[in-house]
């Protein structure tokens, strides 16, 4: 590990005038000390957010939105009971996530901020624009299996290993920013950036902006009785989606009223598309429209001939986590969240 | 740059010298305290070998840098114990052979004693197998690591019961 | 002589029982110490640089940018290098490879030792090594079996298997009226033991002190003896635990080497421990294979001939060739066998013995083509494996030193439920929507010996020490080597003090092909009956003994006492005999290993049948193995519960190879991409469910003198085919490759 400067502000004011090109915020560190000893990041000075009052709360508001700090840890989120009765999915997605241990070291910005598991990204002497501006690609002829079947660009196909960002694209989180110039929200679809020609640009935050917390909205809410995070992966546990689906509906009388749909593991963002949300409207839940949705959420999807067939279990995956969300989410976390064995014939939910 | 923290660990007060920021807390415990029963598999999040409790709950030492840790309770497995008493874990652990080589075992332990205070596994299997993901085991002991962390979380619920009647 | 044989011991007191482990208190606090715990003072870190390609050379190092790094003390490579004593090239002992210790710039693999980092921190050496930023001229990999020609060789001692041939292999093909031929391919996997290889090596002199796992200790101390022109008595090597070995830490590796030379160079102690990525590189794996198998069967669905070609991946600087064509030679009786192996030279790291090496990977492709020949056949599988099940040893007619197979199928079968089970694929589909599939496969494993010995001392206070260089990475050996000892003396296991894991101690032999407990269990039970017949001697021939003038052979041990058989009133205490003799202990020697004249007359396996129960998702394809149950006889079990561990460790391996491990290359630089724990995967808690073991009961009166014959690697053979089978029962689909991933069972 390369040598930086440590520093541990106590207030937010010391923690933005800390801040100079090249630094690294560290949250939980689970991601960033990991790529520092790979060399990957290499900061001149790591600012620990970890003293910095105010930034560990979730706070339910008055309209029934939620504000979640920035440095509240995924186990604290999931195991929320408001917020997991409020926002199953999400509290599946993140318990689907890493491990127990990893679960009570990652923080919720540090989440939104994981960089890729691209193999080609990890190692430092591979050539790769997202780490090397202009090196090129190597993942892109390569058997890379964790590459990017939508969105990608000429000069990278890496992908979003997040669980958690799927259900918040699907449920239009926001994301409360801080900068020297101020606080700003910005939403989530706007918040993660496509590769294109400059792939080492992540993130919509600016030079020295830091996440302070996330918002979900009341409406957000309103999809918790049918709300299901589906990720399918090479073992039962402790392993990145190979595809995986975030899927909320709005049932009236047994039809439709809203459906939310997001993918992962399939681009360098959580993947939504407005068109297969719209085909669920007005309709009864069915196998062959959750296809034509899953379908319509996968245009245009591309792969090299050796990973055709994660199309297929991308679209798959969509249809089945809408197929679950349609019968309803479970009364209690299934033992194995997110899991195709975690299924559960017990008791619904009732918000 | 030299940093100066203070630890509880294992119950004791430290002041602890840091004088590289590059210092994680499992090469601080192994290299530096005098500590090795914490053990390094993967020292990357990967195997959960140097499982330990930070303020009463599991994390992995060998991702965190041990210069953020002013003011933390720190629990290793050489902390588990009191004197000769074994914690309900390690004894459950020796009975049903949760073990094999026992270089991961700390790390096992630690996370199982973690997962019993987080309360959401109780003794369900399935629970406790996915809750015990996180700490890989090359030998293959999972079916008595699974019947170990059953047993002490009825154990433990039940001296819980017992003490609050 | 009869009057000099040993007394009988009381046998049985210890042995059977399930004791919990000795080093258990000590593994669940902690205090239990693994090399890299050891910190001597004034230690120097020592990290060494990988080659990032796999074939080439490197042009440039960054020296000068590592040695300015504040704390790196040292920078060693090929230019700067002192001297070795020995030739890395050499194979000084009869497990050596081709040791890589910066001999030159020449790269031969991705993961090969290029410089060592020494530092007076861990954290100055690892970013020192970092510094280094290799440079390198890259030639063309070939790091897949089609990337270079396959060639056959000539079968030559360790790493060069032979084959095979009984019968007339081609009049078997000709009188088969039904027939499959069919290729399987298995992946290179890495041995992963949780603790990777590490060392602190510390010189006085010329002599050198090493906190090292090793499998094998005094071959160990002559290996890196060799390399540092000393004689093998000045090394001392502790390595009380193993964490994990599984074949990996038997040979002395190239960095471990470079360690002990810097220790010497520097006059510090050294401490060199790998990452987990170096453990894909200078350690061994399981090397790669393609495995073409040709079946046939005549009208009553006997096997007329098994026809077996192996192709495995070797390095290109030394030889080791799995020998999974092997595996098939010794299991169903067949009208012909051949067995034949042909190597492919590719830019990886040498292969080497990875637990069940040859057996777990033959297995793989010889069970799942028993399966299909059995389909062929319109066969139930296990129906099929009966009607071909050798009664002697195929080829040979040997008789076998027993096999309890038949009952371990039906013990095996019966726990499963196997009956019933629909012949045709795809029918058992439950409630929950998943795809259900059951599969078997049987297991063999055969009964090595090597060689060990031991010491026996007998105090005047009854206790008694046991002592050889026997090793435990988690089989057990603490535990069931000190039951056999106590044994030996008619003596409970806490009077009996046990010490192993030093290079000191009697020479404890090779922990590896499951016979460490047979062979090191021999030589303790051996010293223990030497002392017996020293005491034996003592008191028969002493007019003031109760048992004067009584035959010794007639004499038993129990307790601390040596009684006549028929006359128990007849007895005299170790403590007494030894008191009257003037004597203040008694010790006696004893060596484990296989008698001569019992290894021709008789096959010697262990045997096993394993059922799997998978689910699969019909749409996503993800597979769970749900239940395994394994019913295995391995003759005399001497710990129940530490044997059902080993066969469910097993079985887990087994479970990892049918759906995990697989180290993937990239085609460029043949760097092994996956080289961590989040992309090589190996099953974690959740991948366990529903394990099961039988151990059925075996008394083989031929293969040792303790009936032992071992249960360290049996239980991955047959696991693997179990599971292979029972995905294409649950999905109709017969992948002939390992791992079966997700891909596999989407595609059309």
């Amino acid at each position: 590990m390369k040598h930086f400067d440590y520093v541990q502000p106590k207030t937010m004011d010391e923690a933005l005038a800390s801040w100079e090109p090249g630094a690294s915020w560290l949250g939980g560190g689970t991601n960033l000390v990991d790529l520092m000893k790979l060399g990957v990041t290499q900061p001149q000075r790591v600012i620990d957010l970890t003293r910095i009052p105010d930034l560990g709360e979730i706070t339910f508001q008055q309209d029934g939105s939620v504000r979640i700090g920035a440095m509240v840890s995924n186990a604290a989120l999931a195991r929320h009971a408001g917020f997991a009765q409020h926002f199953p999915m999400v509290a599946e997605a993140l318990l689907s996530g890493a491990s127990g241990q990893l679960r009570n070291m990652a923080t919720v910005a540090g989440n939104l901020m994981q960089r890729t598991r691209c193999a080609y990204f990890q190692e430092e002497t591979a050539a790769c624009n997202r780490r090397t501006p202009g090196a090129g690609c190597d993942a892109r002829d390569s058997d890379e299996e964790l590459r990017a079947l939508l969105g990608a660009s000429p000069a990278c196909v890496a992908t979003n290993p997040s669980d958690f960002c799927v259900p918040l694209a699907a449920l239009e989180a926001q994301v409360e920013v801080r900068g020297v110039n101020g606080t700003r929200e910005i939403p989530f679809a706007d918040f993660h950036l496509l590769p294109g020609d400059q792939p080492e640009r992540e993130t919509a935050l600016e030079e020295g902006e830091l996440i302070i917390a996330l918002h979900l909205s009341a409406a957000a809410a309103g999809f918790a009785r049918h709300a299901r995070y589906l990720k399918v992966r090479d073992r039962t546990s402790f392993a990145f989606a190979t595809t995986a689906a975030a899927a909320a509906l709005r049932m009236e009388d047994g039809i439709i009223t809203e459906g939310r749909l997001a993918l992962g593991a399939v681009a360098a963002r959580p993947w939504r598309v407005a068109e297969a949300e719209a085909l669920l409207v007005g309709h009864a839940p069915d196998a062959a429209l959750f296809g034509r949705a899953a379908e319509a959420a996968m245009a245009g999807a591309e792969a090299p001939a050796h990973l055709e067939w994660k199309i297929d279990l991308a679209r798959r995956t969509a249809a089945r986590a809408l197929a679950m969300a349609a019968v309803g989410t479970p009364a209690r976390m299934p033992a194995l969240p997110a899991s195709p064995f975690g299924q559960q014939n017990g008791d619904l939910a009732h918000v | 740059m030299s940093l100066f923290i203070s630890l509880t660990l294992n119950g004791e007060a430290r002041d602890v010298s840091i004088d590289d920021p590059r210092v994680t807390l499992l090469d601080l415990l192994r290299e530096r305290l005098a500590l090795p029963g914490t053990k390094k598999g993967c020292d990357r999040g990967q195997c959960g070998a140097c499982t330990v409790l930070v303020n009463g709950r599991r994390a992995n030492a060998c991702l965190m840098l041990a210069a953020g840790l002013d003011g933390a309770q720190i629990t290793t497995i050489e902390g588990l114990a009191r004197g000769e008493d074994l914690h309900p874990v390690q004894a459950a652990f020796i009975e049903h052979d949760g073990f094999q080589c026992g270089y991961c075992t700390p790390g096992q332990i630690m996370s199982a004693v973690g997962l019993i205070a987080e309360g959401d596994a109780g003794s369900d299997p399935e629970r406790i197998r996915e809750g015990m993901s996180g700490n890989i085991c090359r030998c293959g002991a999972y079916h008595g690591i699974t019947l170990a962390v059953q047993e002490a979380s009825r154990r433990m619920a039940a001296k819980e019961e017992g003490d609050a009647a | 002589m009869s009057d000099t044989l040993s007394p009988q011991i009381r046998f049985g007191s210890n042995a059977g029982q399930p004791a919990t482990r000795r080093d258990g208190l000590a593994k669940v606090t902690g205090v239990a110490t693994f090399a890299a715990d050891n910190t001597p003072e004034g230690l120097l870190y020592a990290v060494y640089a990988p080659a990032k390609i796999a074939r080439g050379r490197v042009s440039h190092l960054d020296v000068a940018a590592a040695e300015a790094h504040p704390g790196v003390t040292h920078v060693i490579t090929p230019q700067n290098r002192p001297e070795l004593q020995g030739d890395p090239s050499a194979k000084p002992t009869m497990f050596s490879f081709r040791t890589e210790v910066l001999q030159d710039d020449t790269v031969c693999y991705a993961g090969q030792p290029i410089a060592l980092v020494l530092g007076e921190t861990l954290e100055a050496a690892t970013e020192g090594a970092r510094l280094l930023a290799p440079q390198y001229v890259a030639d063309p990999v070939r790091v897949a079996l089609d990337d270079n020609l396959a060639t056959s060789f000539e079968p030559a001692g360790f790493g060069l298997p032979g084959g095979a041939s009984h019968g007339d292999v081609e009049a078997g093909h000709a009188a088969a009226t039904r027939s499959i031929d069919v290729s399987y391919e298995t992946a290179a996997q890495y041995h992963n033991a949780m603790e990777t290889h590490a060392i602190v090596a510390q010189w006085d002199g010329d002599r050198l002190t090493l906190d090292t796992p090793s499998q094998a200790l005094n071959l160990s101390c002559a290996g890196f003896a060799y390399f540092f022109g000393i004689p093998p008595e000045n090394v001392t090597l502790r390595s009380p635990y193993i964490g994990g070995g599984f074949g990996s830490k038997a040979i002395p590796t190239g960095p471990q080497v470079l360690a002990i030379l810097a220790a010497r160079m520097t006059q510090r102690p050294v401490k060199l421990m790998f990452t987990r990525q170096q453990m894909f590189g200078p350690v061994g794996h399981r090397g790669a294979t393609r495995q073409r198998l040709r079946l046939g069967v005549d009208e009553n669905t006997a096997l007329t001939v098994i026809d077996h070609e192996g192709l495995a991946e070797t390095s290109t600087f030394d030889d080791f060739v799995e020998p999974a064509a092997n595996a098939s030679q010794d299991l169903y009786a067949a009208g012909a066998l051949r067995a034949s192996h042909r190597l492919v030279r590719l830019d990886v790291g040498t292969p080497g013995p990875m637990r069940g090496p040859g057996e777990a990977s033959g297995s793989a492709a010889l069970e799942c083509a028993m399966d299909e020949m059995a389909e062929v056949a319109g066969m139930d599988p296990l129906e099929f494996r009966l009607r071909n099940y050798a009664e002697t040893q195929p080829g040979t007619g040997l008789p076998y030193s027993s096999k309890a197979l038949r009952e371990c199928y039906a013990e095996g079968a019966a726990r499963f439920g196997w009956e019933g089970r629909p012949l045709e694929p795809r029918q058992m589909q439950g409630a929950d929507g998943l795809l259900t599939g059951w599969g078997m496969g049987t297991a063999l494993f055969p009964c090595p010996m090597f060689a060990a010995e031991a010491r026996a001392t007998l105090r005047p206070d009854g206790t008694a020490l046991f002592e050889t260089s026997a090793v435990d990475m988690g089989q057990g050996a603490w535990t069931v080597l000190a039951q056999i000892a106590a044994d030996s003396l008619g003596l409970t296991l806490d009077q009996v003090e046990f010490r192993a894991g030093h290079s000191a101690l009697p020479d404890g032999g090779v922990a590896g092909g499951s016979g460490h407990t047979a062979t090191a269990g021999g030589a303790l039970h051996a010293a223990g009956g030497d002392v017996l017949r020293q005491l034996g001697e003592l008191a028969t021939e002493d007019p003031q003994s109760p048992l004067y003038g009584a035959g010794n052979s007639s004499l038993v041990a129990r307790d601390g006492w040596l009684l006549l058989e028929e006359d128990e009133s007849r007895r005299e205490r170790f403590a007494d005999i030894l008191i009257r003799a003037g004597q203040t202990e008694m010790t006696g020697t004893g060596h484990g290993g296989r008698a001569p004249e019992a290894a021709g007359r008789h096959a010697m396996n262990s045997h096993g049948a394993v059922f799997a129960e998978v689910k699969v998702d019909p749409d996503l394809c993800q597979v769970r193995v749900t239940r395994l149950v394994g019913a295995f006889a391995a003759g005399r079990i001497i710990n129940p519960r530490l044997t059902e561990s080993q066969l469910m460790g097993g079985m887990i391996w087994g479970t990892s190879f049918a759906l995990h491990e697989a180290a993937r290359h990239d085609r460029r630089s043949g760097r092994i991409v996956n080289a961590d724990f989040a992309g090589y995967h190996v099953p974690v808690n959740a991948d366990v469910s529903g394990l099961e073991v039988i151990t059925v009961h075996e008394d083989d009166p031929y293969v040792n003198a303790l009936g032992i014959k071992g249960v360290g690697e049996i239980g991955i053979v047959g696991t693997v085919g179990a599971i292979g089978n029972a995905i294409w029962h649950a999905t109709g689909k017969r992948v002939r490759h390992f791992p079966i991933r997700i891909a596999d069972l989407l595609a059309p």
